[in-house]
């Protein structure tokens, strides 16, 4: 205990007194946090824009068309499959999910959006924030989510226009915001939901699909009885339900076009921008301490342990790098904060904790060879007595 | 004049250098008392420095002894090594004496803080020794703030602040001017003397020696002369002894 107090009166002391020199230091360090931080947001934030609505569902298991190596896209299910489905042993409930991508033309700049059927109140459907669920058959009606509002001035009881090809011409809809749910990015768009008949005449077809009025799902999100039977669940329902394929939650968003390599690029840029903080980090501590060979000679000399001399050179690191990473959090807030809400950047998510107590241990990290090197120095060659 | 606070005995240490043997020191024997101010003299490579190693505990000798306060240093491990360094031994070096980051008080402070004596009686004493260094002005500077004469003086109430049983100097006044070196010498031999310890400064200006109690004076790892009587000394300080 008597080691570490005098390590913290050294290492606090040689701060206080080389202020501008480590507040230099904490400035790097804050822009290696900004820069972390900055891309684990950027991977939260295009991880939720591609997942968000996946992720939330309120199911367990996704049923896709049998051989669609789970790709949503290219899954089209019979129209009975939903109902196959909540007929089997263990299935809480079912709902059927369309998918396609339009936009909405009655806002000053048009909004990509992606267009999602659902059945009101069951699994696909996410939960209300205000408002109500769309009313059944062709209902002109839509819920919008949160991201929607974010980024247009629309409110429930608003109507909007969007527009749609179908064959080779351009055909324009209206309809009723009734509704508000949480943010449920699908595809990098945010997202409104509508019936499922509504959704088969609005959506943008090719002409030979013009003559068909039936809506195929893509997907069925299935709720079972007992979340911890998803393996046998998986199984049973491709042995009772014909032409089908099963996913859990997981494996269907590993399968999202682009996603497991947009967030592989995305950790490797943040795996190097570490890498190269744990150099920088490294290399000006090792620096510092040969520029203080003699003096952690006179140190050992006069009867410090090796003991305090390296405890005091892990304390500096560790408040350098508090500093620094402090604020670079700071600054990255106040980034947060000015940003438009079109970057897909999460700042409160899991992975800049994750980042920030990354960036606290690279430090010491960063500094083990050189708080190696300050144990090693001998006093007599440090002193010029050897 | 009291107990003795140091002894050497037969003190022999080698190097090998290009596969030759060089004797550093050779056979070295001589005691240090409490109270007595000691010069350790002679030309560069005479073995005077290896000799303030062994007996700061910095170095291990080849064969011999080196009892400090009664403490074999040949019988001790690093960690109590590093221990008898903190409490009986008290250390001036030629340069980058002091803590760069610390002020005078503070670097004086230390050496109870690392005994773990840090109290305000030790306070008090620091701040008086430094007084009596005139070094009152100065408590709060760092040590880039001070001459270097000034910072040997820093060194010096850091060396006997913790009472140590033996201070070790290291030609303390190598980068002084004469009038700087002088008053460096001699205020360190007044304190080694009022607070009775044993102090041995190793030097190679023999002017300095007109300060201390006996000279002892190395060649090639030998002892070779052995000066105690003070009108000797004097003569040996001001360039006239003869033999």
């Amino acid at each position: 205990m008597k080691n570490f107090f005098l390590a913290t009166y050294l290492a606090i002391k040689e701060v206080l007194r080389n202020r501008g020199r480590f507040l230099l230091v904490a400035l790097v360090i804050a822009l290696i946090t900004v820069l972390v931080l900055f891309i684990a947001a950027l991977g939260e934030g295009l991880s939720n824009a591609n997942r968000q609505y996946v992720a939330n569902l309120d199911a367990q298991l996704i049923v896709f068309l049998e051989k669609s190596d789970y790709s949503i896209s290219a899954s089209r299910l019979e129209t009975n499959t939903a109902k196959s489905v909540r007929r089997v042993e263990g299935v809480a409930d079912a709902g059927a999910i369309y998918t396609s991508n339009t936009q909405i033309v009655s806002l000053p700049e048009p909004l990509k959006i992606s267009m999602l059927g659902a059945e009101a109140a069951r699994p696909g459907m996410p939960p209300l924030l205000e408002g109500r669920y769309f009313r059944g058959g062709e209902a002109r009606e839509a819920v919008m989510d949160m991201s929607v509002a974010q980024r247009t001035d629309l409110k429930i009881g608003d109507e909007i226009e969007i527009r749609s090809t179908q064959g080779t011409k351009d055909q324009f809809y209206t309809l009723k915001i009734v509704g508000l749910v949480g943010k449920q990015a699908y595809s990098f768009q945010p997202t409104i939901f509508v019936p499922a008949s509504t959704w088969e005449l609005m959506r943008p077809q090719s002409e030979s699909d013009l003559n068909s009025d039936t809506p195929y799902p893509n997907i069925i999100a299935v709720k079972l009885q007992d979340p911890s039977q998803v393996a046998m669940m998986k199984l049973r329902l491709q042995d009772q339900v014909p032409n089908i394929e099963v996913a859990d939650i997981e494996t269907t968003i590993n399968n999202i076009p682009g996603y497991t390599a947009q967030q592989g690029t995305v950790q490797t840029q943040g795996v190097f921008t570490l890498l190269i903080g744990i150099l920088v980090i490294g290399g000006f501590f090792q620096i510092q301490i040969l520029q203080k060979v003699p003096q952690i000679g006179v140190l050992k000399a006069i009867g410090a342990s090796n003991g305090v001399v390296g405890l005091s050179a892990v304390i500096q690191i560790i408040i350098v790098t508090a500093i620094g990473v402090g604020i670079g959090a700071g600054l990255n807030y106040l980034f947060s904060l000015g940003l438009p809400p079109t970057i897909p950047l999460e700042f409160n998510g899991q992975r800049s904790l994750i980042a920030i107590a990354l960036l606290l241990f690279i430090g010491p990290f960063g500094g083990m060879v050189s708080i190696i090197y300050a144990i090693r120095i001998e006093p007599l060659k440090a002193l010029r007595l050897g | 004049m009291n107990s003795v606070a140091l002894e050497v005995r037969d003190l022999v240490k080698t190097f090998s250098l290009d596969g030759t043997t060089i004797n550093a020191v050779d056979g070295v024997s001589f005691q240090v008392k409490s109270g007595e101010f000691v010069a350790l003299v002679g030309p560069s490579g005479s073995g005077k420095t290896t000799m303030l190693s062994i007996m700061a505990a910095l170095l291990t000798p080849t064969s011999g002894q080196v009892l400090i306060d009664g403490q074999d240093l040949a019988k001790m491990n690093e960690k109590q090594r590093v221990r008898l360094r903190r409490e009986k031994i008290g250390f001036t070096f030629q340069s980058n004496n002091l803590i760069p980051f610390l002020t005078a008080r503070e670097n004086v402070e230390f050496m109870l803080r690392l005994n773990g004596k840090l109290d305000r009686a030790g306070r008090v004493r620091s701040d008086e020794l430094l007084a009596r260094l005139g070094l009152m002005e100065r408590l709060h500077s760092l040590p880039a703030q001070m001459s270097g004469g000034q910072q040997q003086r820093v060194a010096i109430a850091r060396a006997l602040i913790h009472n140590p049983a033996v201070v070790l100097a290291d030609e303390p006044t190598a980068s002084l001017d004469t009038e700087r070196a002088f008053q460096v010498v001699e205020t360190f031999a007044h304190l080694i003397h009022e607070n009775d310890r044993a102090g041995i400064i190793v030097t190679h200006d023999l002017r300095m020696c007109q300060y201390v109690d006996r000279v002892l004076q190395m060649q090639d790892g030998k002892l070779v002369r052995v000066v105690e009587d003070k009108k000797e000394i004097m003569e040996l300080a001001h360039g006239t002894l003869t033999h």
